[in-house]
């Protein structure tokens, strides 16, 4: 599991820079950073090397946010193998409500997922042999 | 400490209506006698002073509206020279001239006493620390409380609005039991201390509030009843009248205790000026009776709200003051509909994943009024998926619509970036005036 911040930003110019800002005074480097967005506002999904601190920093500076676990793991080198993780949580029933990829600290790519039901999925990629984070 | 005047405050309410309707045959024949818009108004329908005999006779009297007294500024409608004033007071006028009340020393006593009486309903007794955060000068918040805090004999601070950080300094230094400012001020108060860290308790040692110059709802006196672990009620006056202390909540909050020894509260039809009963909303209507530097008869506050003769387990016998539920000043008319912001408020109030801070900005796009509601998430919610905010924002939305009959787009931003406001809160923007 790694632990990822998600950060509530109304729809205005150069909040995701101010957001930015904020993390680079702090001297926190992001490992990762997707937005999900609409017309009125957006949530930021960040990982950065240090995520205590960069949420501390985040809420002084005002930002809505908060600490996500997902469940992440290193993309396979064998093409195929990455679709059949997740075919294998799908009939496994594991939802999952977002994910996306990121370089991992050892420069492999990764790919982290929100679920409801993280043991199970945990469980399951265990099972097919998945490198878990 | 359970009365500042027991012997006024629980009279029995046969030797009540005797003492208003002697005060009441009184003072209009002194203010025929001395204020010329009266003996004009009573003049124009025929009516004599001697045709009033009791409290019963109130609804022959003519109304008084705030144009008259912005025409009679600055002197006009003062029934005593300058000399015998000691006092100026003027309402905050948005627009034009002030409204301006002159007030004899015995004025400021009795306006002392009535708001005293409201200090002890809060809590207070003459050991306690009385803070006021009311601002001081021509708007009668501070000095009112200030003079209350002094008749009781208890310790005043008089802290003035403004500089937040010092004032709770003050709060934690002198040890303050008691606290008087607006509500929006007192929640902004609340959430700065606990950024600080402050421990409710040990640091802050509060123990009631009155609050008021501003609408407000029961959610945003839990709140701040539960925030600062204080006793908050809800005080109502108006420069006109008196400042601070014309009714107050006592702890059982029952409404508030209107004090109808000096001030007489009727509510009357919004359209039809028709006296209504009691539980019935309409506008409030004021007959000071025993003012000597401007008498008001039958002023029209413009507030709307209902009055309620209940029993009150504090024994006080006074008719009491409902929730003021808004202004006629800031009704807004959206399609057709009324709209107080106070309905905003209570919906909002109602849903933990907000805060009570909001604005409004109304609109008219293609001669159709729009209404948006700009408010604050609140800042201890989780929020990592874009449904979880949807899901907020309909439920906020569909809550809304069946309080006010009308739609209103809701927009969700982050804590703390709705303007706070120390002294009344500006919560309107209203664009379709501009056009
Ligand atoms: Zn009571």
């Amino acid at each position: 599991m790694i632990k990822q911040i998600a950060v509530f930003l109304e729809n205005r110019e150069g909040r995701v820079s101010e957001c930015c800002k904020v993390l680079k005074d702090a001297g926190i480097n992001l490992r990762s950073m997707s937005i999900a967005d609409t017309k009125d506002f957006g949530i930021l999904r960040i990982i950065t090397d240090d995520n205590e601190l960069a949420l501390s920093a985040l809420k002084t500076a005002g930002f809505l946010s908060s600490l996500v676990e997902l469940v992440a793991i290193e993309v396979p080198d064998k093409s195929g193998a990455l679709a059949d993780l997740l075919i294998a949580l799908y009939e496994g029933s594991v939802n999952i409500e977002y994910m996306y990829s990121f370089a991992g600290a050892n420069g492999h790519a990764q790919i982290g997922f929100k679920t409801t039901s993280p043991e199970k999925a945990v469980a399951l990629l265990e099972q097919c042999g998945a490198k878990l984070i | 400490m359970q009365y500042f005047q027991q012997e006024i405050e629980t009279m029995s309410k046969a030797e009540k209506r005797a003492l208003q309707s002697e005060r009441l045959v009184n003072i209009v024949k002194y203010a025929y006698e001395n204020q010329t818009p009266y003996r004009a108004k009573m003049d124009a329908i025929k009516l004599k002073p001697s045709d009033i005999k009791s409290i019963d006779d109130i609804y022959k009297l003519p109304f008084t509206v705030k144009q008259d007294l912005r025409d009679a500024y600055p002197f006009g409608m003062m029934a005593r020279p300058k000399s015998d004033l000691v006092h100026l007071h003027a309402s905050s006028a948005t627009t034009g001239k002030l409204t301006v009340a002159g007030y004899t020393q015995k004025d400021i006593d009795v306006w002392a006493e009535c708001a005293a009486r409201c200090l002890v309903m809060a809590g207070a007794d003459k050991n306690s620390v009385v803070h006021v955060s009311y601002g001081y000068g021509l708007f009668t918040g501070g000095l009112g409380m200030h003079y209350a805090g002094e008749k009781l004999g208890a310790v005043v601070v008089p802290a003035s609005a403004g500089n937040t950080q010092k004032q709770i300094q003050l709060l934690v230094d002198f040890e303050a039991d008691i606290i008087c400012c607006t509500p929006s001020y007192i929640i902004y108060l609340a959430e700065e201390i606990e950024k600080m860290g402050l421990k409710i308790g040990k640091d802050i040692k509060l123990k009631g509030g009155v609050f008021g110059a501003e609408a407000w709802s029961e959610g945003m006196r839990e709140d701040i009843e539960k925030r600062l672990n204080i006793r908050a009620c809800d005080i109502y006056g108006l420069s006109e009248i008196a400042g601070p202390g014309v009714a107050c909540d006592c702890q059982f909050k029952t409404g508030m205790h209107f004090q109808d020894d000096h001030y007489y509260p009727e509510i009357v039809d919004v359209d039809t000026l028709e006296p209504l009963g009691y539980d019935k909303s309409g506008e409030l209507v004021i007959t000071t009776l025993t003012k000597e530097g401007m008498p008001l008869i039958r002023y029209r506050t413009r507030d709307i709200a209902s009055l309620n003769d209940d029993p009150c387990p504090c024994g006080r016998t006074s008719v009491k003051l409902n929730k003021i539920t808004g202004r006629s000043d800031d009704m807004l008319i959206i399609r057709g509909v009324n709209v107080f912001p106070s309905q905003i408020e209570s919906v909002l109030l109602k849903n933990e994943n907000i805060q009570p801070h909001y604005h409004i900005n109304v609109d008219r796009v293609n001669n159709l009024d729009t209404m948006e509601i700009v408010v604050e998430l609140s800042p201890h919610i989780a929020l990592d998926e874009v449904a979880h905010v949807e899901e907020i924002r309909k439920k906020l939305s569909a809550d809304m619509a069946s309080a006010l009959s009308v739609s209103a787009k809701i927009t969700l931003v982050s804590p703390g970036t709705v303007a706070r406001s120390e002294g009344k809160a500006k919560r309107i923007t209203d664009n379709r005036k501009l056009k």
